[in-house]
């Protein structure tokens, strides 16, 4: 496939198969032509000490470009993919380079209260100077406030939320814009959590360094310790083991298994339709004290890492597994059903919070959140990977968008994650789990399909093998923008809601 | 009559709610300790819980979630999470404490009315474990308030949260072993009709609010 921004990444020096050098004329040509090539996505764009990388993706293929940013500057993204956004901000705060002509130069993770600013910005630091003392809470006053995007008209008010909730939920802030009931604009101001997780990783060997990866948002630990391992070996020119491979897939869906039902429930919750909350509740239980039996742990953390797996499935995890999906699998069409056809439910669900697919696609937002749009795309079908590579994967799908489409897409997922696990686990043979991982210099992509939509980590190791730069990109970078669009219009009351049936990262955004 | 038996017979199935864990005597017995009678009788045998994500992964707000469910049914305790610090007894902080929350975490504790204790949840909320060092992290929670109670974990499981929040409640329900010695600590003012009491808290350790000063 080609086009007129893929061919400007291709015509640039080719530093890896899948990795271009572009001169900084080439890269100011980028957003003209990028207007001009719908069809390559925008994945991710992150940056290392003077240098930007934006990471593509072209149907099966993705291409990643690089530029110096000589001057601490280069030409922005944004014009052209509004993805770009949240990235470029980011950039701004931890390596300290700008956007030129970004369509938002506002800061974004850096709130005025780190030890450092721009704490990436020298390569090989990875973010020193912790012992600065806190900046002291002005006595009876307030801090500089941070700046929203305006909206006009009459009676406008706003509406601060957070950083702390009222429920248990992560910290982050939502500004309303409201006129009566109805929400004119909604803006998320997060960054609260930010705790330099790329500088603890940089300058580690991948090993060390997955403890990290496995907490960037934990209820992604599976697929994010799964893309950075992914990653690592593909740095490492090293292959798991079948048998890794295979229990690498039984984990990401049991992962996929248990955020569905946990999100079900919490619909269903925010919905004052209590009793499949409960039920719900009480099944993701279940299935999370298999997990505990099969791989000794109820979120599966640090289970998933370079080289393979660090634990071998318990000898009767298999059974445990199948039997907790089984009791899911037998109460799942009554549910669905009581779901469906809840009068006082879908009330709420249908019609509410609705990202349009035309913004969906120039975000190119993943998971359900894409596929409730009409993006049909699943990494396990689309760029397969082992262990499903071979493996029929049927993808959910949806149209309207809602938070009713969302549910649906995900309930069918997980009825098709049911019959995963077990067949995955049917493929098991007897053989090794983990593999050391060789201790030199390369760089490697991992992309997997995690609960929320597809998971990217790019890496480079220096050539001791150890981190010399890297992004672990969640996709809620992309669902988090849509959010805000979907409130567009839709009352503050059902902003729970909206909120829940996407189920964006803090902490996998804030790093 | 006799078309009520099979339902009294589906009654008696076991519940869906698991038995009360037993909370560890050692943590009760210390915690009794930090109690003051004064305390003790104002609260009763409840407690309400305003959570705050100080920079966790989410992991610790998967399994306190889990509480409220069924399975663990935290409300039968006498446990509940409030959505407002003034109508809170326990700041329960997930995560080290990350500096963008530092702010937050020191104004909802200022929210919360006296008697007031701060449970740390997690392996990195006393120190701030893995993520320690970092420049956007003061380490721990223990670095911004006095922590009182630390339930360990990566994240710790639900069972092991319960029984955190139960040795809290424990040491409200019995008295201390031995009576506390009078406190050599200057007293906070107290109002009139709150008698010849301790002071709340005045012996709680950590470097409280010192921040502020």
């Amino acid at each position: 496939m080609t086009g007129p921004a893929s061919d400007l990444i291709r015509a640039g020096q080719r530093l890896t198969p899948w990795r271009w050098w572009l001169d900084p004329a080439s890269w100011a040509a980028l957003p003209a032509a990028l207007r001009q090539e719908p069809a390559l996505e925008l994945l991710a764009l992150w940056a290392e000490a003077r240098t930007v990388h934006a990471a593509f993706r072209l149907g099966p293929e993705l291409l990643l470009a690089s530029v110096a940013a000589a001057d601490g500057a280069y030409p922005a993204l944004s014009p052209a993919r509004p993805g770009a956004i949240l990235f470029e901000r980011a950039i701004a705060d931890l390596w300290g380079l700008r956007a030129e002509g970004a369509v938002d130069a506002r800061p974004w993770l850096d709130h005025g209260a780190w030890a450092a600013a721009r704490p990436l910005a020298v390569q090989g630091q990875g973010g020193g100077a912790a012992a600065a003392p806190l900046p002291a809470l002005p006595v009876g006053g307030e801090r500089p406030q941070p700046v929203f995007l305006p909206a006009e008209g009459e009676g406008v008010h706003q509406v601060p939320v957070g950083p702390v909730h009222a429920g248990v939920i992560e910290s982050g802030h939502f500004r309303f814009h409201v006129q009566g009931e109805a929400v004119v604009r909604l803006e998320a101001r997060l960054g609260y959590k930010h705790r330099g997780l790329i500088g603890l990783m940089l300058g580690r060997t991948p090993r060390a360094a997955a403890r990290y990866a496995a907490r960037i948002s934990g209820d992604s630990t599976v697929a994010l310790a799964w893309a950075f391992a992914a990653a690592a070996e593909a740095a490492t020119s090293l292959v798991p083991p079948p048998r890794a491979l295979l229990l690498r897939g039984v984990m990401a869906e049991l992962e996929r298994i248990a955020n569905h039902l946990n999100d079900w429930a919490a619909l269903c919750g925010d919905a004052a339709f209590l009793w499949p909350q409960a039920r719900l509740g009480a099944l993701r239980e279940g299935v999370l004290r298999a997990c505990d039996a099969a791989f000794g742990h109820r979120l599966m953390m640090d289970r998933l890492v370079p080289g393979g797996v660090s634990i071998d499935i318990a000898p009767s995890g298999p059974d445990r597994l199948l039997a907790a999906l089984a009791v899911v699998g037998a109460e799942l069409p009554a549910l669905r059903r009581i779901c469906e056809e809840h009068a006082s439910l879908q009330d709420r669900l249908a019609g509410t919070g609705v990202a349009r697919p035309e913004l969906v696609a120039a975000y190119a937002a993943g998971g359900f959140v894409g596929r409730a749009s009409g993006r049909d795309f699943d990494v396990r079908r689309d760029l397969p990977y082992a262990p499903y590579a071979g493996l029929e994967i049927a993808v959910a799908g949806a149209a309207a968008g809602d938070v009713e489409a969302r549910l649906a897409v995900r309930i069918e997922e997980l009825a098709r994650s049911l019959e995963l696990v077990g067949t995955l686990l049917a493929r098991l043979e007897p053989g090794e789990t983990l593999l050391p991982l060789p201790g030199k210099g390369g760089e490697g992509i991992g992309l997997v399909e995690g609960f929320r939509g597809e998971v990217f980590c790019w890496m480079a190791l220096d050539e001791a093998g150890l981190i010399r730069g890297l992004f672990p990109r969640d996709p809620s970078w992309l669902h988090w923008p849509l959010l805000e669009a979907a409130m567009e219009g839709n009352i503050l009351a059902d902003f729970p809601l909206c909120n829940k049936s996407f189920n964006a990262s803090y902490s996998g955004v804030d790093l | 009559m006799a078309m009520l038996w099979p339902r009294m017979l589906r009654g008696l199935r076991r519940p869906l709610t698991d038995p009360a864990p037993a909370a560890p005597e050692a943590t009760v017995a210390a915690l009794s300790e930090r109690l003051e009678q004064a305390a003790r009788r104002r609260l009763g045998r409840s407690l309400a819980i305003r959570h705050v994500d100080s920079g966790s992964c989410n992991g610790c707000e998967l399994e306190l979630n889990a509480l409220h469910g069924a399975v663990y049914d935290l409300e039968r305790f006498g446990l509940r999470f409030v959505a407002s610090p003034r109508h809170a007894d326990v700041l329960l902080a997930t995560g080290p404490a990350s500096r963008n929350m530092v702010e937050a975490l020191l104004r909802t504790h200022a929210a919360m009315p006296e008697p007031k204790w701060v449970v740390a949840v997690g392996d990195c909320a006393l120190g701030g474990g893995l993520f320690a060092g970092s420049y956007a992290v003061a380490d721990g929670v223990d670095a911004v308030l006095p922590v009182d109670l630390v339930i360990p974990g990566c994240p710790p499981s639900p069972t092991l949260l319960l029984e955190g929040l139960l040795a809290l409640l424990g040491a409200q329900r019995e008295p201390p072993p031995a009576a506390p010695p009078p406190r050599a600590e200057p007293r906070l003012e107290e109002g009139p009709e709150e008698g010849p009491e301790p002071p709340d808290e005045a012996g709680a350790p950590g470097p409280r609010m010192e921040r502020d000063a």
